[in-house]
């Protein structure tokens, strides 16, 4: 019993046990997910998640402790956003085809998330730091919590708000544009991309590799226009 | 795979060098995908290098968020306070922007397919 906690101690003291271990609930949640013929409500991310969050609680273990490990993991989103690049410029002849189109895209899906965010929010009664944190919550983790930092906002409960978002994205999306009546490929996947960013970017993946590009173009366009419009925005409403 | 992550890494370590430089108004992941994109559209040779490293990053996408995403754990006073505005708000705005994103995208498409 003392070879066991004393292992305890020296394992909870490594990066290694943590970051094993989000390797590992995310290979089992994207398991589950597979079994489950990827239906959108068994989301990888959410799956991964619930795991993690029952062994943290389990074992006693404290987030700050957690991300020791894992921040190796957390840290290749920067890497992972400038590899969007690549499909970018394998579809570029596609892209410059329908410039127009996903420029009227990206305004029209970057505003309204914006808008309706905040505007629900104040409805509810959520308190300021609250909507500063709800407006960048469209665009991937790092860009969305650097612009909640700069309008007043919380940028921890920002990374849930934007993790929350691709989960809702990703499980929307099929069903939603069954509802409107859009089966365009790169339509569906520019809007995951623009309204749910990495998240909404992994699950137009599954549905191809057009809606896939797409969507990483969406992502990294959003991320340029929140950073503009989100400030502005919040300049006004000041 | 080397000369590949090297890209990657020198590129986000260019953009976030440059997002300081310029007051942070774009986020560097941003500038670095940007300029990347500008150097492999000019150099074929090199997209051909980074692709297969691009691609199994990407692939994996939804992976590289769960650290952050179980920060939620530090988040529970709040989301027990006013979880409700904040559930209702992203739903909604998703659905919304997800919405608005295609919508825009057909109507414009169909004015130059004409």
């Amino acid at each position: 019993m003392e070879e066991v906690f004393r292992l305890w101690v020296y394992l909870s003291r490594t990066p290694l046990l943590w970051l094993t271990a989000t390797l590992v609930a995310y290979a089992a949640a994207d398991w589950i997910s597979a079994r489950l013929r990827r239906t959108p409500l068994a989301n990888p991310v959410l799956l991964a998640v619930v795991i993690l969050v029952l062994l943290l609680a389990a074992t006693g273990t404290e987030y700050r402790v957690y991300f020791d490990g894992a921040q190796f993991v957390h840290f290749m989103l920067g890497p992972a956003t400038v590899a969007l690049a690549v499909p970018l410029v394998r579809e570029a002849r596609q892209i410059r085809r329908l410039l127009l189109p996903v420029i009227a895209a990206l305004l029209g899906g970057s505003i309204t998330s914006a808008v309706t965010a905040v505007a629900v929010g104040w409805l509810l009664g959520a308190d300021p730091a609250t909507l500063a944190s709800l407006a960048p919550k469209s665009v991937t983790t790092p860009i969305a919590m650097s612009i909640a930092q700069s309008i007043g906002g919380i940028p921890a409960l920002t990374a849930v708000c934007v993790i929350l978002t691709g989960i809702i994205g990703a499980v929307f999306l099929s069903p939603l544009m069954r509802a409107i009546g859009v089966s365009d490929e790169a339509a569906q996947g520019f809007a995951a991309g623009v309204a749910a960013h990495g998240i909404g970017t992994a699950r137009a993946f599954q549905i191809g590799e057009l809606a896939g590009t797409f969507a990483g173009l969406g992502l990294a366009l959003n991320g340029i226009a929140t950073s503009i419009l989100v400030p502005l925005l919040a300049r006004l409403l000041r | 795979m080397l000369l590949a992550l090297t890209a990657l890494l020198g590129f986000q370590l260019i953009g976030e060098s440059l997002a300081t430089l310029t007051g942070g108004m774009i986020p560097g992941p941003v500038i670095g995908f940007t300029l990347l994109a500008a150097v492999l559209a000019a150099l074929p040779d090199l997209r051909r290098a980074v692709e297969p490293t691009a691609n199994a990053l990407l692939r994996h996408l939804a992976l590289l968020f769960v650290p952050a995403a179980v920060g939620v754990v530090q988040q529970l006073p709040r989301l027990r306070a006013e979880g409700l505005a904040i559930g209702v708000a992203l739903v909604v705005s998703t659905a919304a922007a997800l919405a608005a994103g295609a919508i825009c995208f057909r109507a414009v498409a169909k004015r130059i397919e004409r």
